[in-house]
């Protein structure tokens, strides 16, 4: 399309409308100018700067002192708090990419169709989207209080004592509990993103289906789910990422706690910069996560091409 | 009949999931400390505003609701600006700049913020920046920079040339195409955009964490930290602190729904 309008533009001028073209062309460069300018030396040259910092070893106030690779060297190989972050974000994304899709598709389906129940519940699924992950962390802090929390309490009142848990205190299922209000919290908004892609497939597909009889689940695994592919990618995509990001959650929550149980690398980025004042190592962790999300993002792509 | 027993169900639990806590905070922020601990649940005895009142007379949430409006209206309005500005440039130039540019700010939707927090740090430190108002609004506009200006990029470039064509033999240059054409006709992109990042603002810790430290000048997620600290393990005060945190966003919520819900999912499809 681009190439089309180019083309008839050049074609329709004649030279010396060339040169207003070139102006204006210079003009509308000129209006990028700002944005290029903050972005470029807020943001990517400090991003940038990792490179350097990762190469040195700095407490954040004196003057970083060269250490070449050894930061990457002990990352690689010897540095076990490091491995358990990665293997926690691991496990913290695998969740909540697979709980917050099925759940955001399921509830998709149950509500697509307009109606008033259906609005009203699309606008109170959605609602956590828009409250602070400060705010959910204190909710959730309540919620999951070992003693008189509504949790433990409604299950030690209904005889499941077991299961009450001391859900943010505990090595094993702190990561798991803040996984769970992670999906809690941004499900309602994926759930949207699949309905606007439900709406697409055509209907004559159900009502051809139906003909033929096909009960229910024949039809999710013969027209919605093959047809809905490319919005599950995007869900699938852009879950993932959230999950890499849920600094503020995990912060608020547990700072990483206890013991680095449900630390994921984003906190661990920033504890180990402003916590230790390991800034040189903070960095050489930053480079590591920024090519471990474009790998993966990279990845998912390829195996959701080969899918359709 | 098994699916509509199942749908009923499922729909009510995550329901439910949303609805209680969303009660326990509003009902608890009328109740006493022990009265929400021993029946979070019920209705409060008496509709005290005596939290309201405590936490006003502090004054502090005041300043830090002052402070979290001042960041986020000059960082929406500079962002709006400023990207809107750069993506009808990129949108309308022809040559291979125009791309290279786009492609540049995209580069900045790949990386989490928190990958860029001792750069930033620095820089902010070296330029004087940190406990500043402004510099938190230069980091809100700078990060949030990428997203905007790839939404907004990919709306002007929906809008039919023929449009800009007519103008421009007109004699109308790129500004006034920009103001008098694009702009106009992005009032509902704009909105978009606009929302998303009053929601991003408002409720981000990350920024204000990394380069505020002085009290009077800290925004609420971050003065929401400090209370728990506060009130230890007060959870009526701290429900009160929620609730003045989150009434602006539920308000705007209740009455924009729509463009919430796009400008939200907006951010989401495209970041």
């Amino acid at each position: 399309m681009s190439k089309t309008e180019t083309g008839a533009r050049k074609g329709a001028s004649p030279r010396p409308k060339n040169k207003l073209a070139r102006a204006n062309d210079r003009t509308l460069l000129l209006m990028t100018l700002p944005a290029l300018l903050l972005y470029s030396i807020f943001y990517l040259y400090p991003t940038i700067s990792n490179l350097r910092y990762s190469l040195s070893k700095w407490d954040g106030f004196g003057v970083p002192e060269f250490v070449g690779l050894r930061n990457f060297r002990k990352l690689v190989t010897d540095d076990d708090i490091f491995n358990k972050v990665l293997s926690n974000n691991i496990e913290f994304t695998f969740l909540v990419v697979i709980f917050q899709t099925a759940l955001s598709l399921i509830f998709a389906i149950f509500l697509l169709k307009n109606s008033r129940g259906s609005t009203f519940l699309r606008t109170l699924y959605f609602f956590p989207t828009i409250i602070s992950s400060v705010s959910v962390a204190m909710v959730w802090q309540f919620l999951y209080e070992p003693n008189l929390g509504p949790i433990n309490v409604f299950l030690n009142s209904i005889g499941l004592d077991f299961l009450a848990l001391n859900w943010l205190g505990s090595e094993t299922i702190t990561l798991r509990a803040i996984a769970f209000t992670q999906v809690w919290f941004h499900t309602g908004q994926m759930m949207v993103v699949y309905i606007a892609g439900l709406q697409q497939i055509p209907a004559e597909l159900y009502e051809a289906a139906e003909v033929d009889g096909a009960s229910r689940w024949q039809q999710f695994k013969s027209v919605t789910w093959p047809m809905a592919l490319p919005t599950t990618a995007v869900v699938m995509a852009y879950t993932t990422i959230q999950s890499f990001r849920a600094f503020d959650l995990v912060y608020a929550m547990t700072q990483g706690g206890p013991n680095n149980s449900s630390s994921i690398l984003v906190t661990l980025i920033y504890l180990t910069a402003f916590n230790e004042f390991r800034f040189g190592y903070a960095a050489t962790q930053s480079i590591f996560l920024v090519i471990f999300i474009l790998a993966l993002t990279a990845l998912q792509r390829r195996i959701l091409r080969t899918r359709y | 009949m098994f699916y509509r027993v199942s749908r009923i169900i499922s729909l009510a639990l995550f329901a439910i999931l949303i609805v209680v806590p969303t009660l326990v905070v509003i009902f608890g922020s009328f109740k006493s400390d022990l009265e929400l601990m021993v029946k979070p649940l019920a209705l409060p005895e008496s509709w005290s505003f005596r939290n309201y009142r405590t936490l006003l007379e502090g004054g502090q949430i005041i300043t830090n609701f002052r402070n979290s409006t001042i960041v986020t209206l000059f960082s929406v309005i500079v962002t709006l600006f400023v990207a809107s500005l750069a993506s009808f440039g990129i949108a309308r130039a022809i040559n291979v700049t125009g791309k290279f540019l786009f492609l540049l700010f995209t580069l900045g939707l790949a990386i989490p913020a928190a990958t860029s927090i001792i750069g930033i740090y620095e820089l902010f430190v070296r330029l004087g920046l940190t406990n500043t108002l402004h510099g938190l609004v230069i980091i809100n506009v700078a990060s949030t920079l990428p997203i905007s200006i790839f939404i907004l990029t990919a709306f002007f470039r929906q809008i039919p040339h023929e449009l800009y064509e007519s103008a421009a033999i007109d004699g109308a240059r790129p500004f006034r195409l920009y103001r008098s054409i694009a702009l106009p006709l992005s009032k509902p992109s704009m909105a978009a955009v606009a929302i998303f990042l009053f929601v991003i603002t408002w409720n981000d810790l990350l920024y204000p964490l990394l380069l505020i430290t002085q009290s009077d000048l800290k925004t609420l997620p971050l003065a929401l930290l400090d209370f728990r600290g506060e009130y230890a393990i007060n959870f009526s005060m701290i429900f009160t602190a929620v609730m003045v945190a989150s009434v602006p966003m539920v308000v705007m919520y209740l009455s924009m729904q729509k463009t919430f819900v796009s400008g939200l999912t907006a951010g989401a499809v495209k970041g």
